[in-house]
């Protein structure tokens, strides 16, 4: 009997406990006390170290505690803010770089910043392990460290300097030598728990509840960072940032946490602003990836009938809600360096897409239908998801049948980088300020199976991989610019792919945090000169 | 007592093999979904080359046979050896321990509440079959179990947190707030209510229903008709008699609802950035996290498998007739 009675006490005095809550008071808002910003945060990455993951979603966190030698800018020279490396300067003949880097720059455990930790970071992590760096430093064969502020990246084969600026603020996060030599590199405590020269220390984190950042009070920059914490508040769910900003729990969520179809309702709240700047240098690219392995799509006829058949501005109104922009070739429009404006372009006209199709000799059966395709539009956003809805309408009405098939991240992964199982598919590659960085491998020949955003559509195009070898060792910046130009009008013209609309994303923000969206790549740079006002 | 120590120990047993057929039936199922761990963590980095992706499979050790790795998981959780996460880079055991004391908080919690509830408005309900209270009561249930988990916890949140200021949106508790002891208990259950509400709104129709219908049965039986004739106050029949009769069928139906709370609580923990066994469970399987994803069913088929052996302690305290005829071993 004692059994009996236990649980059933213990369950009603639970019971009690939560009902009492319940009557409590007005809940007294403790968050947004002090200086501190509370940012909303969609992942958890497992290696939080940016000189080794480059990528958007490890910068979001580490970039305000791990700096790289320089950071984008809107009105900077060559587009670049001096941050770790005050100038650099390429030789002639473009087999060395050299870097003057800032003094008087201390690391967050006290010890001072040399060019050593360039030289370290550069061999030992950028070159071997960096998923962005193992192609922009591939042929680095060593760093000279003259003295403390020098470093002197020596190259194997020219390598363009234009590139390397291009990719500073990507690929060259500084960390620790004396925290990584000696040590299994990939499983460094300070891999999680960061150490660098950046505007803010890496204090606590919280497994699915939040990181937090402090001060570094003995940052180089005088007068910053004007915050004294920022906590990255996990919130998994695209309901729940909206909601957290409403009941001013957090003041900004980046990287458009608030879905596209909440910002009309949200920006009308008192005290919250909407603003897409901030993204231009992290622009993301819809594109329909093509199989050329499949008969009917090798046929560059039926390639631009498909490209007649998309109404972009369809795409951008309804599916982006104009928070996006129509794409005219594999360079966006925010690369003013590269864009070419005067490429072929593929107007939506349904009657010259069925012309091209006929010509082509596939011709309307009697259902109507001139062939069927198997199209995996990309799980990773909504968008993709929608303009696979889309897409699937828009082949209909030319007489081709697309079979959507909808798969989650990893299933899609395989099913077309590894597996090769697509007709289209729909993806959202990233433009990284230098075509060579993650452009010219969407349509390169000669990449094995398994490599996401990448060519796996079986494209060939000697002229096409000559131009990019090529301008992979093109010292001088604008011959190499002008074969980047070349690239797009053959790219534009023989459609390896359909590039159909190009978006940055959406920060939501209260009115009280300050210096939001100032330069291009704002959400994943440091915010030592952000700010809240009370 | 002696009862409850053989119904133990058989439990013991019996619960091995069961705990073997959901390791290899959970194994086969995401090793069926095509991608694997390395799939998923290139794209979550944002593409790398066919080296890494060959490396990372190798650390791993992905690129064994499926057969190797099934023996190498059951032989090490043989050793209690739960091992290491592909997808968080920690072993399972410490994941698991991190997150569960905030599920069972959250599912003790909706648990009890709905049992409670839901058994006091089946006695409301149940006092007088076929009245008012009872129509109302049963419809007003119904219309709640009909109700989608996220739809009810977005709704709660919009209201009591966004537009009424009572209660905050999502946590479990106020973050960094340097709160300790009775302040931080009280944080957390400020934090709990709206997920618990959420929960225990909607599991709370299927203990009303059971003990109003357990009730209106036992209204017809003899015993009741002999309270009757003894002249006992109609209070005292209906609680000390007829509820206390219903009971045993709610005591069975908790122990069936635990596992489904486990379930109900994979939307409501996303939906209020409850740290929880159910997101692990969900982010284990978008990683394609094999290790994680077994950590945490063979914790939950344990945990069902305990609170089932809980159910039928009390259900054999609750009613002698219980178990009574089991051999003596």
């Amino acid at each position: 009997m004692t059994i009996a009675t236990l649980p059933r006490r213990t369950l009603l005095q639970a019971g009690g406990t939560l009902l009492a809550s319940t009557a409590l008071p007005t809940f007294a808002l403790a968050q947004g006390a002090g200086n501190r910003l509370v940012v909303a945060a969609d992942s958890e990455p497992k290696n939080l170290n940016p000189a080794i993951v480059a990528s958007n979603g490890v910068f979001f966190i580490a970039s305000k505690v791990v700096e790289p030698l320089a950071e984008a800018s809107f009105d900077g020279k060559g587009g670049l803010a001096p941050r770790l490396a005050t100038s650099w300067e390429g030789s002639a003949d473009g087999k060395s770089v050299t870097f003057k880097l800032r003094e008087g720059v201390k690391w967050h455990d006290g010890k001072p910043f040399t060019s050593a930790d360039v030289a370290y970071s550069a061999l030992n992590i950028w070159k071997p392990l960096q998923n962005l760096g193992r192609l922009v430093f591939a042929n680095l064969e060593a760093v000279d460290t003259p003295d403390a502020t020098t470093a002197v990246f020596k190259f194997s084969k020219p390598t363009p300097l234009q590139l390397i600026r291009n990719a500073l603020p990507v690929v060259s996060s500084v960390v620790p030598k004396h925290l990584y030599e000696g040590t299994d590199i990939a499983t460094n405590p300070a891999n999680v728990k960061l150490v660098g020269t950046g505007p803010f220390k890496f204090t606590e984190y919280k497994p699915g509840e939040y990181y937090r950042l402090t001060k570094n009070a003995d940052y180089w920059a005088k007068g910053e960072p004007k915050l004294d914490e920022i906590i990255f508040r996990v919130l998994p769910d695209r309901a729940g940032a909206g909601a957290a900003l409403e009941a001013e729990e957090i003041q900004l969520a980046a990287f458009s946490a608030v879905p596209l179809t909440d910002l009309a309702r949200i920006s009308k709240v008192p005290g919250i602003k909407v603003t897409s700047k901030g993204y231009e240098a992290l622009t993301y690219q819809l594109v329909v990836e093509i199989n050329h392995r499949r008969k009917e799509l090798a046929d560059v006829k039926v390639r631009q009938a498909i490209a007649h058949a998309i109404d972009k501005k369809f795409v951008v109104d309804t599916i982006f809600l104009g928070y996006a922009a129509a794409s005219t070739g594999p360079v966006p429009k925010n690369a003013p360096e590269f864009y070419d404006a005067s490429v072929p372009t593929y107007a939506f006209d349904t009657a010259k897409a069925n012309a091209l199709l006929d010509e082509a000799g596939y011709k309307k059966g009697a259902n109507g239908t001139r062939f069927s395709l198997k199209l995996r539009p990309a799980p990773y956003f909504n968008e993709t998801k929608q303009f696979g809805d889309y897409l699937r309408q828009a082949l209909a009405a030319v007489g081709i049948d697309a079979q959507l098939i909808n798969a989650d991240s990893a299933a899609h992964q395989k099913a077309v980088y590894t597996d090769h199982d697509f007709d289209l598919a729909i993806g959202p590659p990233v433009f990284r300020g230098d075509p060579a960085i993650s452009t010219t491998i969407l349509v390169r020949s000669g990449i094995p199976a398994g490599v996401p955003f990448s060519n796996q559509g079986g494209y060939e195009n000697k002229e096409l991989d000559g131009i990019i070898a090529k301008a992979a060792e093109t010292v001088d910046t604008a011959a190499r610019t002008e074969l980047y130009k070349q690239f797009q009008k053959i790219v534009a013209t023989d459609l390896p792919l359909i590039n159909v609309a190009e978006w940055g994303f959406i920060t939501v923000a209260r009115d009280t945090v300050s210096n939001v969206s100032n330069n291009p790549r704002w959400a994943v740079s440091n915010w030592s000169d952000t700010a809240l006002k009370s | 007592m002696n009862r409850a120590i053989r119904l133990i120990r058989r439990r013991a047993i019996s619960s091995i093999p069961v705990l073997l057929i959901v390791v290899v039936l959970t194994f086969l199922l995401l090793e069926s979904a095509s991608g694997d761990a390395v799939d998923a963590y290139l794209l979550s980095i944002g593409g790398g080359d066919a080296t890494v992706a060959q490396s990372l499979r190798q650390a791993y050790g992905l690129d064994q046979s499926m057969l190797a790795r099934l023996w190498l998981y059951v032989s090490s959780l043989a050793k209690l050896d739960l091992g290491w996460s592909v997808a968080f880079g920690r072993p399972v055991l410490d994941l698991i321990l991190e997150r569960l004391p905030n599920t069972l908080l959250l599912m003790g919690s909706a648990t009890a509440l709905s049992f409670g509830l839901g058994s006091a408005l089946g006695i409301v309900a149940g006092a007088k079959p076929e009245s008012i209270i009872d129509r109302a009561l049963s419809t007003c249930s119904l219309i709640l179990y009909a109700i989608p988990s996220f739809w009810l916890g977005l709704v709660l949140s919009i209201v009591f947190a966004v537009q009424l200021r009572w209660l905050p949106t999502s946590g479990i508790e106020t973050i960094a707030s340097g709160k300790a002891g009775l302040a931080r208990a009280m944080d957390i259950a400020r934090h709990l209510v709206l997920p618990v509400g959420a929960l225990a709104l909607i599991y709370m129709a299927l203990f009303l229903r059971v003990m109003r219908s357990g009730m209106a049965e036992a209204w017809t039986l003899d015993f009741v008709l002999f309270a009757r004739s003894k002249g006992l106050s109609r209070s005292r029949i209906v609680l000390r008699h007829v509820a206390r009769n219903a009971m045993l069928p709610l005591v069975t139906m908790l122990g069936l609802q635990s596992a489904a709370m486990l379930g109900g609580s994979v939307v409501i923990e996303s939906i209020f950035a409850i740290p929880g066994f159910g997101r692990l469970a969900q982010e284990a399987v978008s990683g394609r996290d094999a290790p994680l994803l077994m950590g945490i069913i063979v914790v939950s088929a344990v945990l069902v498998i305990c609170v089932n052996l809980l159910v039928d302690l009390v259900y054999a305290a609750l009613d002698p007739r219980v178990g009574a005829s089991e051999p003596n071993s």
